[in-house]
């Protein structure tokens, strides 16, 4: 009883430190790369090493920026990402709508296409994805990279989309129903708005996904002006020229944005996940 | 007239027209492929040179890198998957308490997601670096070891080196289910609990747990998916090592047919199809064996 006592008077201080050395225990590599960025490239790579720059280098992110090839991988990672995000989403919200409302020949059929989708990830099938872009002509276009990173996230976006509309009662339909509205018309009314924080998952999930992707595009964006972030920068490193600095400052630059974007949705994306597992 | 809530095919296929189109175009699609190019022999330069029957499988299967690289796999998975599992349950656990400076702390949880998985391995390929690695110079100055550890060329080092990276970033999205899964469980079953006089460590194991294991489940088949299908961990942090003694199925694949001499893309197809199997039987089996558990309790 003692105890309790105590802990309950030390909670409120303790906590926060607690919570402090969880967020650094995820945090402390990247910190080293921050780190990293602001020496010269030289200072990574000496024996011994130091924590902490034994010179500082404030120029790395100007020079990172100002780098033309960087922004070029940039615009890819946008690109891509953004265009492979929208795609998953117009696709996956009437699949999944459909599914969970209506009963069909061969909706068993499509829903386990979707799970077993779900199982194969662009690695596991590169040189068939390769042969095919290949003989399509679409190697180092964005195109190439957009419809896979669409199509292998689309069974996760389905599965949990179809939770979320599955988990709707059908009543808050049928009064739509009556008034003449059809499907489509019910759908972006009153269903899209309902599983918003399931739309939001789904968003998050691809856009990551799409962002970090790396195994295609390093086998698919042969022309270095077409590579995305994860591919390209790996060029600041190689065995003819070693820029430590630039390749940390523009990975710090490549993850920002994400957090950023995590930040905002974070309370919908727990929603998300919430209705769309437990139903 | 057609009861409510049943739909003809050719509607059903003009909403899903789009998925199956997509799903046939790049993942039936170059699954054909590979099929095909498993069956076919290929010159160094990747031309279709004629029918190879089973040869690539045959050719596969007698690497005798095989044994080491599915043990490899099978190491690396089980070790990934399990102490991420219970690392995020305690991290899960944390996240919903409630304290000052929460969001901060779930947003700094969510970091190793957001950053590449090339990224972190190569920022995690410096940190290991015998002669300037960070984690080598810390290790020294705290006197916990005498002389440097080559985390990434000692074969005894090797695997916990990279199995610590790949738990490191299965963790976020892991424990971000978890923190879900928590959220999802009504406050009222735990004072009920409270009430009767249980401790915290029976609450848990007995209410907490059971009520979370839909979110396990979830998080571990994609966890079993993620984790062996992984690539970038363990082609970073093992690129200094010729031969394939540290490699997955996966990374094994993927050298067969761009990396190695003999740039063989027929086997490397047929390591593919295999690899296609083996995820899709422990996957299976897994579900199996916790449905059975399932069973069994009640």
């Amino acid at each position: 009883m003692n105890g309790t006592l105590s802990w309950r008077r030390i909670r409120p201080a303790a906590m926060p430190v607690i919570g402090l050395a969880v967020a650094l225990a995820f945090l402390w590599p990247y910190l080293v790369m921050l780190l990293d960025a602001f020496r010269p490239s030289g200072d990574v790579v000496t024996t011994p090493a130091s924590i902490l720059p034994r010179e500082w280098k404030w120029t790395t992110f100007s020079e990172v920026v100002g780098d033309e090839r960087f922004r070029a991988w940039l615009l890819t990672s946008v690109v891509v990402a953004v265009a492979s995000t929208v795609i998953v989403v117009l696709v996956a919200v009437p699949a999944a709508y459909f599914t969970a409302r209506f009963r069909f020949r061969g909706r068993i059929a499509f829903l386990f296409l979707v799970l077993i989708t779900q199982m194969f990830s662009p690695t596991s099938l590169v040189v068939g994805i390769y042969r095919e872009f290949f003989s399509l002509n679409l190697v180092n276009t964005y195109l190439a990279l957009i419809l896979t990173n669409a199509a292998f996230n689309l069974a996760f976006a389905v599965w949990i989309l179809h939770g979320f509309f599955a988990s709707i009662p059908k009543e808050v339909e049928e009064a739509a129903e009556l008034d003449g509205c059809g499907p489509v018309t019910r759908l972006r009314r009153i269903m899209l708005p309902l599983t918003l924080p399931g739309l939001v998952t789904a968003t998050i999930f691809t856009f990551i996904a799409a962002w970090n992707e790396y195994v295609v595009a390093l086998t698919l964006m042969l022309d270095d002006s077409k590579k995305p972030l994860t591919v390209g920068i790996n060029s600041y490193v190689t065995g003819y020229e070693q820029n430590w600095d630039q390749l940390f400052g523009a990975s710090i630059i490549a993850i920002v944005p994400v957090v950023i974007l995590f930040a905002i949705i974070e309370k919908h994306l727990v929603g998300g996940l919430t209705a769309g597992s437990v139903k | 007239m057609k009861r409510r809530g049943e739909a003809s095919g050719p509607v059903a296929l003009l909403w899903l027209g789009p998925a199956l189109i997509l799903i046939a175009g790049v993942v039936v699609y170059p699954a054909v492929e590979l099929v095909k190019a498993s069956l076919s022999r290929y010159s160094i330069t990747g031309l279709r040179k004629g029918d190879a029957g089973l040869e690539n499988f045959r050719g596969v299967l007698a690497n005798e890198s095989l044994g080491t690289v599915l043990t490899n796999t099978l190491v690396w998975v089980v070790a990934v998957v399990v102490l991420t599992i219970l690392i995020s349950l305690g991290v899960a656990q944390f996240l919903t308490k409630d304290f000052w400076g929460r969001r901060v702390v779930r947003w700094a949880v969510i970091v190793p997601w957001a950053a590449s998985l090339v990224i972190t391995a190569r920022l995690f390929s410096l940190i290991y670096s015998y002669y300037y690695g960070t984690l080598n110079a810390l290790l020294l100055k705290l006197h916990v070891i005498s002389t440097p550890i080559d985390f990434l060329g000692d074969d005894r080092w090797i695997m916990p080196s990279m199995v610590a990276v790949g738990v490191f970033v299965s963790i976020p999205f892991t424990a971000y289910v978890f923190v879900a899964g928590l959220h999802a469980i009504p406050s009222d079953v735990y004072e009920a609990a409270r009430i009767d006089g249980a401790s915290p460590w029976k609450v848990w194991r007995l209410i907490t747990l059971p009520l979370l294991r839909p979110a396990v489940l979830v998080a571990t088949v994609l966890n079993m998916i993620y984790v062996f299908n992984s690539f970038p961990i363990i082609y970073t942090l093992n690129e200094s090592n010729p031969g394939f003694g540290h490699d997955t199925t996966i990374t094994f694949m993927y050298k067969l047919a761009f990396k190695s001499a003999e740039k063989d893309v027929g086997q490397s197809a047929a390591a593919g199809l295999f690899n296609v199997l083996l995820i899709l039987v422990a996957v299976v089996v897994y579900l199996r064996v916790s449905r059975w558990r399932e069973e069994e309790q009640s």
